[in-house]
């Protein structure tokens, strides 16, 4: 790396992040070195780099010290970038004459022994340093984005999300797996903290979702594909046959009545199974939107081809269509927001719980069903065998804080458990026991809920429930005992019951990972969508122009749900009111004279950014779908895509940089 | 008389193709020894080195020198017609880049000598003899050139102006280079005299080249049979026409052998061979180690196939310890 004569002056910064780097790095002695190195005319420690008094510092030095080019050593990339791109834009420079170097994620962060990372520190800012030299000015490129949004799910979060974006005068598509919209809190009687009615919170805003102009609600439906890029995708959907014609059918349930099978015989789905339903059905009464379905796997006709097909001839609006299949509709967006939700976590997971096997064992969804004055029951709490509950133990914690299931605490089961011992008090006047290892009760009210209901009589004993098993002691055997240690007294106690409900906890749905690949966002290992930050950009993917809302992100109660619906609408109002969206200028080119039309990397994009143009025999990058991953700049086997940010000479420079440690002393005094 | 240019011509580690280049000028040979005055060339004209030394610095107006750099006398030579000359420029494969003799660097000298003076199969040396650099006999002392450990290319010993690449290069880059050096109009230094674009652009087969292609396996010319009517990559013969400049007007391609890319690298490309092998292995079809493994049988010597010619030239230059 040599000297260039004085055209390049670089100003270098290194950030203490309070002691977040300080403490691991010798910052000064960073600074100093840096200082020795070629080019660099200025050089600084600074405790907040990021803050006002930071950008300041190097704002002025720029106009004071004609510094052509800037180095930041600090945090992720991710976290400030922008801000020093920034700062060097306002002092005068094009904001791409700038690098940072991660000393906290890559460094501070991540080592043990202060000497080591202060040299990694030393090598890291060296090849900065060398590579900003060779920087270009480049301008961010601007793109129209498309005002229509797509939401995927229609639970209390995808139908927030599409309510207020509506009524922001946008058009939503609302894209619903079920035949219904909804989702769990479909299934509730009433909600903690304030235990009012579920449905009447509900009901309300799927029948605005249904009524909306510019709402398109498809329920039945899924996305296959998604294609493009912020501003501008393309999404394929699928409907699914209802083997009803959606246009025609207007509820009147007429069909239903007219079914062969005289009695509902097929377990339903809604009611957790509590109740049945016939082949063709309405999922529940309120149920939008109000169109009927037919499922092939109970139905005679799809079994056996022989079936009279009553339910065809009873409707009088021909609406009924045994011959329906997948349709299939591609629809262009800007934005999707993800609000896929939640599945409970299968009791069946916990075996020495015996649900499934006892049949007084039952799910806490299974229960919110029991209550529900529109349930199988009319909230009559009946169980199984016929009989009222007179004892009733809710275990906690199924599935949840538990190696061998999910490791962490899904957060709602506390206080559901709570509301749900209010519930079944309140419908059966029965003994309520819970069994918790913590009361886990955060967040506003949520306390004051607890201690109120604490005071109607529940026990709560402190215990992880370590067996379920029938009462040797009840000639009919249908009691259980609840087997736990009372850990506040030390004891192991058994309690005999007559009722257990099972508080599952959250888990992500079964195909989040397909879903999740098919959008190309992230997740965690166990399966929830990864936020970009979660302080920073709590409702974005690492994808721009999709976000997320609801528990598919993580568990969490309807008020945090709906928050972060409104969230995730506000972003997405922000991208398409600004009207169009800056690209990262790190976009590869084709420079079209040196291409020799070998087409090796027209197959590789994986954003499918490059096509073959057969009149000039050339390939070309269309830079608006270019993400800049860089595939094809390593595949051209000729060296003629050029990619903005990562050319030759600044990749060059950059290992030049690292690898040129001979020159550092090594040996360094630390007081 | 001697008011024309004066132009050397000198081979170094070469096969003589660089040569027989020289002569395929058919009868623009006769335009080029009109033109200019030869005050060198050792296969061709009875010229010594010391006429040469006898020459004033700089009184050559270009050397062209061939082949790589392997022994003291090449050095030697090199730096010689370097302070005769105005003009070098490396011509051939094996001057610009190390060519064929350029393999040698994968292997130690000793490894070399051992090989070819004891353990190959045509080989009868039962006394181990090896050549000497120096023997006396009778009162007389004779010398031979000692080698080097490694061979390297022309501008790696000395300054080079231009190349002229090709294995051998094609007598028309040479007449255009000619004709450039006498009208004096010259590119920037450092230029290779070909065409900055890769062969494909002047490929006949290039039209059939399918725009999703993967590779399951690689075929070996010997072993199969050639539609000469497909382009060769397309059929799984490593044609490494779209790394190599082209120049040549196709020759292998056309006579439906796959390019070995003599002519190097675009000037956008450091290491012809990384980059080939980048981009044949973005275009792998496997899903498992395995399948990697198999289609790999089918390029069994890696440098010879994409450093064929480039080895002292390449980032690589030779086995890191010989
Ligand atoms: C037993 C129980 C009781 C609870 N009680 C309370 C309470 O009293 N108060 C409270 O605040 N919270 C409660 N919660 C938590 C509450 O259920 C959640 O906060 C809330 O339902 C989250 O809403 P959501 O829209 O994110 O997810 P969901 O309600 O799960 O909705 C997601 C929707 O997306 C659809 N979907 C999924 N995948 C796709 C796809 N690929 N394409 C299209 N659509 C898809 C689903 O069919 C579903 O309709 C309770 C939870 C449980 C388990
Ligand atoms: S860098 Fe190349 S391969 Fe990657 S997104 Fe851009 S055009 Fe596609
Ligand atoms: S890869 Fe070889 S055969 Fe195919 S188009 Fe290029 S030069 Fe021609």
């Amino acid at each position: 790396m040599e000297k260039k004569n004085g055209q390049i002056r670089i100003g270098f910064y290194i950030c203490h992040c309070g002691s977040n780097i300080a403490s691991m790095v010798d910052v000064a002695k960073v600074s100093e070195y840096a200082a020795s190195l070629p080019n660099v005319v200025v050089s600084k420690d600074y405790k907040y780099m990021c803050s006002d008094p930071g950008q300041e510092m190097i704002i002025n030095d720029i106009k004071e010290n004609n510094l052509t080019r800037v180095v930041v050593a600090a945090c992720s990339p991710f976290l400030h970038e922008n801000t020093f791109r920034n700062a060097t834009f306002q002092g005068g420079l094009n904001q791409f004459y700038f690098q940072m170097v991660n000393t906290r994620e890559h460094n501070a962060w991540v080592h043990l022994e202060a000497m080591a990372t202060t040299e990694k520190a030393l090598d890291l800012v060296r090849a900065a340093i060398y590579r900003v030299a060779e920087h270009k000015p480049l301008e961010r490129k601007k793109v129209p984005i498309h005002p229509d949004v797509l939401v995927l799910g229609g639970g209390i979060a995808g139908i927030h999300s599409a309510l207020t974006l509506a009524n922001a005068g946008k058009k939503v598509y609302l894209v619903e797996r079920e035949p219904t919209i909804g989702g769990h809190m479909a299934m509730f009687d009433k909600t903690f903290p304030t235990l009012d009615c579920a449905a009447c919170i509900l009901t309300p805003k799927m029948s605005a979702v249904k009524n909306h102009p510019n709402i398109v609600l498809w329920t039945y439906a899924e996305i296959v594909g998604l294609d493009g890029f912020v501003g501008s995708y393309k999404a394929k959907i699928k409907h699914k046959p209802r083997y009803i014609i959606e246009e025609l059918c207007v509820g009147c349930n007429d069909c239903i009545e007219a079914c062969v099978y005289k009695e509902a015989r097929f377990l339903d789905e809604f009611n957790q199974g509590l109740s049945k339903r016939k082949p063709v059905y309405m999922p529940f009464p309120q149920a939008t939107p109000q169109i009927v379905l037919i499922d092939p796997e109970t139905c005679i006709h799809f079994k056996s081809a022989k079936c009279s097909q009553t339910c065809v001839t009873s409707c009088e609006r021909n609406a009924v269509d045994l011959q329906q299949q997948p349709r299939f509709e591609e629809i262009e967006v800007g934005t999707v927001i993800v609000a896929t939700g939640f599945k409970p976590v299968d009791a069946r997971k916990v075996p020495y719980y015996g649900y499934g096997n006892f049949p007084g064992v039952y799910t806490a969804l299974e229960v919110e069903r029991l209550i529900n004055a529109s349930g199988p029951t009319q909230g009559e709490v009946v169980l199984r065998d016929g009989s009222h509950p007179k004892t009733i133990g809710i275990v906690h914690c199924v599935g949840s804080r538990d190696k061998h299931t999910n490791q962490w605490c899904s957060r709602v089961c506390c206080l559901y458990s709570v509301k749900l011992a209010h519930l079944l008090k309140e419908h059966t006047g029965a003994d309520i026991y819970n069994f918790y290892i913590d009361m886990r009760t955060p967040g506003k009210m949520m306390e004051e809920f607890y201690n109120r209901i604490a005071e109607e009589g529940m026990k709560f004993i402190r215990g992880r429930v370590a067996d379920i098993y029938p009462d040797r002691d009840d000639p009919q055997r249908k009691r259980l005992i609840v087997k736990a240690e009372d850990t506040l007294i030390q004891e192991i106690i058994k309690i005999p019951v007559d009722m257990v409900v099972l508080s599952t906890g959250l888990e992500p749905r079964e195909d989040a990972q397909e879903v999740r690949r098919m959008l190309n966002i992230t997740c965690s290992t166990e399966g929830f969508y990864i936020e970009r930050h979660p302080k920073l950009a709590p409702v974005n993917t690492f994808t721009d122009g999709i976000f997320l809302a609801g528990c598919c992100q993580g568990p969490k109660d309807i008020p945090d749900t709906v928050a972060q619906a409104g969230a995730a609408a506000a972003e997405v109002l922000a991208l398409i009111d600004k009207g169009y969206i800056e690209i990262e200028p790190n976009t590869a080119y084709i420079n079209e004279e040196e291409c020799s039309g070998c087409k090796s990397c027209v197959p590789l994009c994986p954003y499918t950014a490059i096509s073959y143009i057969e009149e000039k025999k050339k390939a070309f990058i269309n830079e608006a779908l270019c993400k800049g991953c860089g595939t094809c700049v390593a595949a051209c086997p000729s060296g003629s895509i050029i990619q903005n940010l990562f050319e030759d000479e600044e990749i060059f420079s950059e290992i030049e940089g690292i690898l040129n440690f001979r020159n550092i002393q090594r040996e360094m005094s630390y007081a | 008389m001697s008011e024309k240019p004066k132009i050397a011509l000198y081979w170094c580690a070469s096969c003589g193709g660089c040569e027989e280049s020289v002569v395929d000028l058919a009868e623009d040979i006769l335009f080029v020894v009109d033109n200019v005055d030869i005050v060198l060339w050792p296969v061709g004209l009875d010229f010594k080195k010391k006429d040469v030394e006898a020459m004033p610095d700089g009184s050559i107006v270009a050397s062209l020198i061939n082949g790589a750099i392997r022994t003291t006398e090449q050095e030697e030579m090199a730096r010689m017609l370097r302070r005769k000359s105005q003009v070098v420029i490396a011509y051939g494969a094996c001057a610009q880049l190390g060519g064929i003799p350029g393999l040698a660097n994968q292997f130690s000298l000793e490894t070399i000598l051992k090989f070819v003076y004891e353990e190959a199969p045509s080989v009868v040396n039962e006394l181990k003899t090896r050549p000497l650099e120096r023997f006396k006999d009778n009162g007389r002392t004779t010398e031979l050139p000692g080698l080097w450990n490694v061979v390297r290319t022309l501008d790696q010993v000395i300054d080079v102006e231009y190349y002229i690449p090709g294995c051998p290069p094609s007598p028309k880059l040479l007449k255009e280079a000619v004709l450039a050096l006498l009208s004096g109009h010259l590119p920037p230094v450092g230029t290779v005299l070909a065409p900055d674009i890769a062969l494909c652009e002047e490929c006949s087969k290039k039209d059939t080249k399918p725009t999703d292609l993967k590779f399951e396996s690689f075929k070996r010319t010997h072993l199969w049979e050639v539609d000469p009517e497909k382009c060769l990559l397309s059929q799984g013969f490593l044609c490494m026409g779209p790394a190599t400049r082209s120049g040549c007007g196709a020759l292998c391609v056309e006579g439906n052998m796959p390019c070995t890319g003599c002519y190097g690298p675009t000037s956008r490309v450091r290491d012809q061979g990384a980059k080939f092998l980048s981009s044949i292995s973005s275009s792998i079809g496997a899903d498992s180690v395995e399948d990697i493994d198999k289609i790999l049988v089918g390029i069994p010597d890696p440098v010879g196939t994409f450093y064929r010619y480039g080895l002292p030239g390449s980032m690589l230059k030779r086995k890191v310890v010989l």
